[in-house]
């Protein structure tokens, strides 16, 4: 006769086992799995590719590559452009966020003037650079009405939308309400109590401002801006719309590079978005310290 | 004074926001030569080209937004339930689309994913349809995934879930017919942000070679006067339409009835 197993030795047996193996990590591993494949096997495909030859050995010769006259300017131009436009962006967006929370405008304008902000920093890419060709551009709103009824022509003043200040005033489309969206909550946080802590102790407006307001508010400030340089340096839909290919910038020079190997080497054309990575990466590693350094003040 | 510097602010700024706006749309009035005229709006309905590339974006977005539902609802739900410790990670990396240009993943895209690889979707037509897919899953990620983990943040997941289990539902009940309902206001804010994004985006369609709305508006601006002014007054008002809707969906939303604090 033999022992038959019982059931309930079958059943409980596997409690115990469960309990040693966590199997909870398999949950993620759909998002893991999609993550790796479509987010960062081919990013880094892209940075291990700048550190190789063609035949695969290790190599800094793409990355010293990069020292050319050509590219070393598009690097530059680009990032003058995203600094001149980051840095306009948050001055303008500052003052409109200020005006709005401090100012003493009527509340109404508020609701609107947010849900603007949110339209217009998702209007970026292709269409809005139609829109500041029909403006700026030679026969636009603006610069026909400036000719016309004021004499002025932008023209022979140097100005041109397909340059450097045409894109600038461009990208500030999207720059400025991206400011407004993320400074305003910062401002908010401003209690009156500082203020008044100021007001008692005899600081005057800018004296608050200089000694209370601006250090609290800095670090969202210069946080806020590495994020629009990043923005603006990886913004590739608007610059070929605007100029085609008249203007030499880094994400154009790329998106040639991918299209048609201009520089006649796939492993250069890795290195210049592996430079692209480092900047933006840069700007984003300065935006997430010093937000978590600004939330101090938001609780 | 300090509310005289506020007004010239703001006006500054209308003025600013308000003359492309409005540049873009008297623009595209003046085809006809004298008068202001619908033509140009015409002339890029009437183009089969806009149709066909216009409806080939809806049907991306529509695909990529039922893809990252799928992929972010229960990824941001099993996080909160199951793996707190590894919310930083998960969130880090959802922010990650931000950092990486889209340019240089497109460019991952076509030289890992070729013909010649061992995951040759760029082969077929099919393939670069899925691949272009979910290039754009990743450009709305970090928005898909934040709506969706403050919405879970509104529900006591631990509870619901608990509650289901004892009444016999699984994983695929739970999911579906428990948390999903739960939430849908917040994947719905994110599905609006995703149809804004697909329908506009031109870098990855463009050098994935598909016929897309993003490369087909550039193309039209390369040749042709006012038609693409049409197309940035319609591209606004998509973009309008879409952020209006989440403004709207959120308003019409039944109120949590206790907000859970984590």
């Amino acid at each position: 006769m033999t022992v038959q197993p019982s059931p309930d030795i079958k059943t409980h047996r596997p409690v115990p086992l469960r309990g040693k193996l966590p199997l909870d990590w398999l949950g993620l591993v759909p998002f893991a799995l999609f993550v790796a494949l479509f987010l960062l096997a081919p990013t880094m495909y892209i940075v291990v590719g700048a550190f190789r030859t063609i035949d695969g050995t290790f190599t800094f010769d793409n990355v010293i590559g990069l020292n050319t006259a050509s590219i070393r300017s598009a690097y530059w131009i680009s990032i003058k452009i995203s600094l001149a436009s980051a840095s306009l962006g948050c001055l303008i967006g500052f003052c409109m966020a200020a005006a709005m929370t401090l100012g003493g405008l009527p509340k109404f304008i508020r609701g609107p003037l947010l849900t603007f902000s949110g339209v217009a920093s998702n209007f970026a890419g292709v269409p809005l650079a139609f829109a500041f060709l029909a403006t700026l551009g030679p026969i636009g709103l603006v610069t026909v009405f400036l000719k016309t009824n004021l004499g002025i022509d932008l023209r022979l003043l140097g100005f041109n939308i397909l340059s450097f200040w045409g894109l600038t005033i461009t990208y500030l489309f999207f720059q400025i309400p991206l400011m407004i969206l993320i400074i305003t909550p910062a401002l908010d946080g401003l209690k009156r109590e500082w203020r008044e802590a100021a007001e008692i102790l005899g600081a005057r407006g800018p004296q608050y401002w200089r000694m209370v307001a601006f250090p609290i508010l800095f670090p969202a400030i210069l946080g806020t801006m590495a994020l629009l340089f990043a923005n603006s340096f990886g913004a590739v839909a608007t610059a070929i719309a605007l100029t085609g290919s008249s203007l030499n910038i880094v994400p154009i020079l790329l998106f040639a590079q991918i299209r048609g190997d201009v520089l006649g080497d796939p492993h250069l054309g890795y290195a210049l978005a592996f430079g692209m990575i480092v900047v933006t990466g840069i700007a984003n590693t300065i935006y997430i310290v010093l937000r978590a350094r600004s939330e101090r003040w938001q609780k | 004074m300090k509310r005289i510097a506020a007004w010239a602010a703001l006006a500054f700024g209308t003025l600013y926001f308000l003359l492309p706006l409005m540049g873009m749309t008297e623009f595209s009035l003046k085809m006809r030569r004298g008068v202001y005229s619908l033509d140009a709006y015409a002339r890029v309905l009437a183009d089969p080209k806009f149709q066909e590339t216009f409806s080939y974006s809806v049907i991306m977005a529509v695909f990529t937004i039922l893809f990252g539902v799928l992929l972010v609802v229960p990824t941001a739900y099993w996080v909160r339930l199951k793996l707190p410790r590894a919310r930083p990670y998960v969130e880090f990396v959802t922010l990650l689309p931000l950092v990486i240009p889209a340019i240089v993943v497109v460019f991952g895209y076509i030289r890992l994913y070729n013909t010649s690889s061992w995951l040759p979707l760029t082969g077929t037509a099919t393939g670069t349809n899925i691949l272009l897919m979910f290039g754009y899953a990743t450009l709305s990620l970090p928005y898909m995934y934040r709506a969706v983990d403050t919405g879970l943040r509104t529900i006591d997941v631990t509870t619901l879930t608990e509650a289901a289990q004892s009444l016999g539902a699984g994983w695929v009940t739970i999911l579906g017919r428990l948390i999903l309902p739960n939430v849908l206001v917040a994947v719905l804010s994110g599905a609006f942000v995703t149809l804004a994004i697909v329908i506009g985006e031109f870098t990855m369609a463009a050098l994935l070679n598909r016929p897309a709305f993003g490369p087909y508006m550039q193309l039209l601006g390369a040749n042709r006067a006012y038609e693409p002014a049409a197309l940035a007054v319609i591209a606004f008002g998509i973009t309008w339409a879409c952020m209006g809707l989440i403004q709207l969906v959120a308003r019409l939303a039944p109120k949590p009835a206790i907000p859970v604090k984590d």
